[in-house]
């Protein structure tokens, strides 16, 4: 089965051959997979070079992609993203891997569950939380053609299948007035597990910035409670659902990673339940809730 | 820091085959050993402190913690587990023997400088891929501009920087006002020589130890 990392490689190495215009920038990360090419530039252990590079790519004319781990992509080079590129007004297609606790073995100095969080801080960006590879794929065609910023958080969890539509899709439809469950990316596989014996509406988002304001409200309908669960810091879109429904009454469970240091190291899978984002830990977080 | 002789340095290959599971690191972990035992066996003193930067591939300073008593050698084979501290990057909470938490590149010499600044006698370990990171130099211009004089910086050499060092690394810090030298990283004597404390040093040391190319 081929991986968000493998399939982003694939693509990135087709685009670098097919468009003249496209260029990759890394900094030791990706570098041999992604292979030699004269628009691709690897700037070392540089990371704030490499979104610098990015941007002098950018005003030149070029459709630049930088590609590292999380938290040297987003964190380190916080501020070349928000002036290099922000600021200035180019645009670049940020594509990290190493999502939240994919790397729990690595520790906390290679995990960035608030990745999300910081870049959609910075106004103008796109972020892309694909489920699946092949919805990766789609939005990663889409970033290369275009002009914009954009991010996209790959992760080594996937759905079990990918969800066709794009955009806010509502997968299941309950009684008016019903709970809506928001899943986000590739948390939908524990959701719908979660959610199959429960009397909720259930919507899928894999592209949360800009949010779909409007698909909520109405994918809210009646109702007042909406569960959100998202990959990543737990609450990141909450203040988007509090927006999209700032006039009408209603309450939010954020799921998420929860902001603290959690000082274990073993597998993704392990970090996934101790935060409650498995399918069990949903269930009894929405029992909570919703009763 | 402090030290209380165990195990010999014949000790540690054995050490190291009880650490698993981080093999993609083996030749980063590996390159530090001899500088590592010769500070812990030779160098540090009570009141002295240890930086490691390059947290990278931690196996040979968790083996030589284990040697040296810091830490029990039976959490070597829980290396990355859920339940052990130790993991593929080393986190101060949770290894008693770790002084500074460390994985990405590039942070551990500031934080040295800023123990040198409090008066403390200081050792930091990079590598030399490692100081491509900007962060590094603004380190290194600071400390010598100042005259940080307990502060000693050991490189590891092992030709892995992705775009070298012309002219060589340590002549880059002399440059900034080091002192600096180009040791054996695998000779013990020299190694010693090169990393005892120097009472009388009025400048930050840089040594750049010497080991086998990428």
């Amino acid at each position: 089965m081929t991986t968000m990392r493998q399939r982003f490689y694939e693509l990135a190495r087709e685009a670098l051959d097919e468009d003249e215009r496209f260029a990759v920038v890394t900094a030791q990360i990706g570098t041999d997979s992604i292979g030699a090419h004269p628009r691709h530039f690897d700037v070392g252990i540089r990371e704030q070079l490499m979104i610098g590079v990015t941007a002098g790519l950018a005003l030149e004319g070029y459709r630049p992609v930088a590609h590292s781990y999380t938290p040297f992509l987003v964190e380190r080079p916080y501020e070349m993203l928000k002036l290099d590129l922000g600021h200035n007004d180019l645009g670049a297609v940020l594509v990290s891997i190493g999502g939240s606790y994919d790397a729990a073995h690595e520790g906390r100095t290679h995990q960035a569950p608030e990745d999300v969080a910081l870049v959609a801080a910075l106004p103008g960006w796109t972020i892309h939380v694909p489920g699946h590879v092949d919805e990766l794929e789609i939005l990663l065609r889409r970033a290369f053609a275009g002009g914009n910023r954009v991010y996209v958080r790959l992760s080594e969890e996937e759905n079990h299948a990918r969800v066709e539509g794009g955009g806010f899709t509502v997968l299941r439809r309950a009684a008016p007035g019903a709970p809506l469950v928001v899943s986000v990316g590739p948390t939908l596989t524990p959701v719908l597990e979660a959610t199959a014996a429960r009397d909720v509406s259930v919507a899928y988002l894999a592209t949360v910035r800009p949010f779909p304001y409007d698909e909520l409200r109405r994918a809210v309908g009646e109702g007042t409670d909406v569960v959100l669960v998202e990959p990543y810091l737990a609450g990141t879109s909450a203040s988007e659902i509090a927006g999209a429904l700032r006039d009408r009454p209603h309450r939010v469970l954020a799921l998420g990673v929860p902001n603290e240091e959690f000082r274990h190291y073993g597998t993704a899978a392990e970090h996934r339940a101790a935060h409650g984002l498995d399918a069990a830990g949903i269930s009894r977080l929405l029992e909570r809730f919703i009763g | 820091m402090a030290t209380a002789a165990t195990l010999r340095y014949d000790d540690v290959p054995d050490l190291l085959t009880r650490l698993t599971g981080d093999e993609k690191h083996d030749r980063s972990s590996f390159s530090t050993l001899d500088v590592l035992w010769v500070l812990y066996d030779r160098v540090l003193g009570e009141d002295d402190r240890f930086v490691l930067s390059k947290g990278h591939g931690p196996a040979a300073y968790y083996a030589v913690l284990a040697a040296k008593g810091l830490i029990p050698a039976e959490l070597l084979d829980g290396l990355g587990g859920f339940d052990s501290p130790l993991g593929h990057h080393p986190d101060r909470a949770l290894v008693p023997g770790v002084e500074f938490s460390s994985g990405s590149l590039g942070h551990g010499l500031a934080v040295a400088a800023g123990s040198a600044l409090a008066g403390r006698r200081v050792w930091c370990l990079l590598g030399d891929a490692e100081l491509e990171e900007g962060s590094n130099w603004e380190a290194v211009q600071y400390a010598g501009r100042t005259g940080l004089a307990t502060l000693t910086v050991v490189v590891i050499d092992n030709g892995s920087s992705s775009h070298g060092w012309p002219e060589g690394i340590e002549r880059r810090f002399m440059l900034e006002g080091w002192a600096g030298l180009r040791v054996d990283g695998r000779d013990h004597e020299q190694l010693e020589a090169a990393l005892a404390p120097d009472p009388d040093g009025a400048r930050p040391r840089v040594v750049v130890a010497e080991v086998e190319r990428r």
